[in-house]
């Protein structure tokens, strides 16, 4: 079943999907596989796995920091790939790579895409790829019958989310604010219209993230989107209080 | 300048930034060009850089180093003589009249030498702005006295902890801003780098050099140079000099950091080395140095300025074309250089700029003594003078820091 298939079938039992994320890598290539293990028993719905790169334009602190300690460990990208697969033959939820574009660029769209088919990937979230110069990406992703995952921001023009959702597939990912992961995102604060012109926009399903941190925020956007997303948050309880504050952090979400 | 998409030059180039940046872009392609159509624009520009910098800067005969030499004739152009003492300014000049259209209030920029720095906080203090400038906690530290004018101009200086602590880092953080504060923010990119229309508009800024050198050499000589030099991290007092003579039959010669030497990997030469490759990173793509999994090396420089990944575009695209050809000088050929241009010219050009000396001392001597040379005298070297006089070893120096530090503690 392809992403966007799976995301609306888990959809008629589930509100809401969730999302969970980790940088590769960090604390160790070990807590990678177990941090996957905890979040999938806790029941998360899919994952992105994030390839550090050592100039993570797009993040806050939290994530730049496990970055670039996953990077100064001897994070390689084989390494990276080999936990990856491990991850997608143990576990059976969809995986999808988060990373830079130099990092897909220097290894070849081609044969990156081709290595994730290999691996059990479903897809990749590429921030730094705007859909101008996509092409190279897209049909790479394409012809290997993964899903390049595109961003909506809450200052997209209309006429700019359908250029947008014309170029990804599997979902959109609609950053719930501007600025970088990690800060605070006030989901009281009224972001519904932002997410229906994105539910007008697009057949895709939605998913929001950047900032999500409690069952609130979640429920708050309950209705809007198919999927929140979880990123720094889970590596912020990981470090102050391991897997059991992270399995503990994923079910008071559900 | 651009040749097929827009915002690329041959295959470097472009605009990888997140989305969230996308409409702020978009706002400076459309004022960018608008400026560059309107004549009066430039005008202004003119005018504001002959009365608050010192344009047009004089091209200087050097006869004690031409006659030490004994070849080609030596010329210089005294953009240390600009304001705040380096090229630096002409960009962020340009940059703040267009944030004065654009009706932004508040400007960032990175750092390495902390010229740009300085040079923006100026610019902010003159047009009445607020100022944030991120720079390398390495830099910080290499360049104490350029911080010190910064934040008596009103500025916010933050010293940037991630990553290696030089100049990328502080672009990284400067864009980290940018994407939260766009909407009242402009961030004011020092070098010909970084995601389209940067690597365009400030060449485009820089420009104003190179059209003076060029009248400059014809008044003086009659004829235009054979070759002329400039030192080269991300690009700009490069791309500014030689646009005046692009189309002429003038070599044009690029000196990139040496560091340690060029086959010890601890240098900044993107084109002079065989150590980078193509890449995307800081929002375009040009030559890294970057290893086999695409992340970025570290890199050495004497030079906070020209201790850089990557390299401009438009530089890229000119040495695939063979119309610029690129050196590299080390960290003692520059320290040679400046020692020799100080004794025999009393003048101080910046550790950057004294690379693009050390090259032309190389090759002013093969010459004949009817060919001239310009040398693009980027900076002065005064905000240097604690990397210079360790260079030096100056005893002197040593004891008057000693001295001043005991007067600090008592
Ligand atoms: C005096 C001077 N020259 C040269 C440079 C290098 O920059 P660019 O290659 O953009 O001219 C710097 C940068 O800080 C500088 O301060």
């Amino acid at each position: 079943m392809n992403l966007e298939n799976y995301i609306k079938a888990r959809r008629q039992q589930k509100d809401i999907l969730l999302m969970t994320h980790i940088v590769l890598g960090y604390p160790s290539f070990d807590d990678s596989l177990r941090l996957v293990e905890t979040m999938v028993k806790a029941g998360v719905d899919l994952m992105e796995l994030q390839i550090p790169f050592s100039e993570p334009m797009a993040d806050g602190p939290v994530i730049m920091k496990a970055s670039q300690e996953s990077l100064e460990n001897g994070a390689t990208l084989e390494r990276c790939f080999e936990t990856a697969e491990k991850i997608c033959s143990e576990f059976d939820i969809p995986f999808l790579f988060m990373s830079y574009c130099n990092i897909l660029h220097k290894y070849g769209f081609q044969p990156f895409a081709e290595k994730m088919k290999a691996i059990g990937i479903k897809g990749s979230i590429v921030p730094d790829i705007p859909p101008e110069d996509a092409q190279d990406y897209t049909a790479a992703m394409k012809q290997q019958q993964l899903d390049p995952i595109f961003l909506f921001a809450p200052n997209s023009s209309d006429a700019r989310m359908k250029t947008i959702e014309k170029t990804g597939s599997g979902f959109i990912y609609c950053v719930a604010r501007t600025g970088v992961t990690g800060s605070n995102t006030d989901f009281s604060e009224d972001i519904s219209d932002y997410l229906r012109r994105s539910r007008a926009a697009t057949d895709l399903p939605l998913a929001v993230g950047f900032g999500i941190k409690e069952k609130a925020d979640i429920d708050a956007v309950k209705g809007f989107v198919d999927i929140a997303i979880i990123g720094t948050e889970s590596i912020r309880v990981m470090d102050a209080s391991g897997l059991e504050g992270v399995d503990r952090f994923i079910r008071s979400l559900a | 300048m651009a040749e097929g998409k827009a915002g690329y030059f041959g295959e470097y180039g472009g605009a990888f930034i997140p989305e969230v940046l996308h409409a702020t872009f978009e706002e400076l392609n459309e004022k960018f060009t608008e400026i560059k159509a309107d004549p009066d624009f430039w005008q202004e520009y003119e005018n504001l850089m002959s009365t608050y910098s010192c344009r047009a800067t004089p091209l200087t005969y050097a006869d004690n180093l031409s006659r030490h030499f004994g070849g080609a004739q030596i010329y210089i152009k005294r953009e240390d003589l600009n304001h705040t003492g380096a090229h630096k300014v002409n960009n962020v000049m340009g940059q703040g009249l267009l944030v004065k259209r654009m009706g932004k209030k508040r400007v960032i920029a990175e750092t390495g030498a902390g010229q740009h720095g300085v040079a923006t906080a100026t610019m902010a203090a003159k047009f009445g702005l607020e100022c944030t400038i991120y720079m390398g906690e390495i830099d910080v530290l290499r360049q104490r006295p350029n911080v010190f004018w910064m934040e008596r101009m009103g500025a916010t200086v933050v010293p940037v902890k991630e990553g290696t602590r030089v100049l990328k880092d502080s672009i990284n953080e400067a864009f980290r801003d940018w994407v939260t504060n766009m909407d009242d923010t402009h961030y004011v990119l020092g070098t010909a780098c970084g995601p389209a229309p940067f690597p365009e508009m400030v060449s485009y800024f820089q420009s104003i050099i190179g059209k003076e050198a060029r009248r400059q050499s014809l008044e003086a000589t009659g004829k235009l140079p054979d070759s002329v030099y400039a030192c080269v991290g991300g690009g700009s007092n490069a791309m500014g000099i030689f646009q005046g003579f692009m189309d002429d039959d003038v070599e044009l010669v690029g000196v990139e950091a040496g560091g340690h030497g060029i086959d010890t990997h601890l240098h900044a030469s993107r084109i002079a080395s065989n150590d980078a490759t193509v890449g995307v990173a800081q929002g375009f793509r040009t030559y890294f140095l970057q290893n086999q999994d695409g992340q970025m090396n570290e890199t050495h420089s004497v030079s906070a300025g020209l201790d850089y990944i990557g390299i401009s575009p438009l530089l890229a695209n000119l040495a695939d074309q063979g119309r610029i050809r690129f050196e590299s000088a080390t960290d003692v050929e520059v320290i040679d250089a400046l020692s020799l241009t100080m004794k025999k010219e009393g003048l101080i050009p910046a550790l950057e700029t004294s690379h693009a000396f050390a090259q032309a001392f190389k090759d002013a001597p093969k010459m004949r003594s009817d060919q001239t040379i310009i040398i693009n005298q980027s900076g002065r070297g005064d905000k240097d003078i604690f990397t210079i006089a360790d260079a030096f070893d100056d005893p002197k120096w040593k004891q008057f820091i000693i001295e001043k530090a005991r007067q600090y503690e008592s």
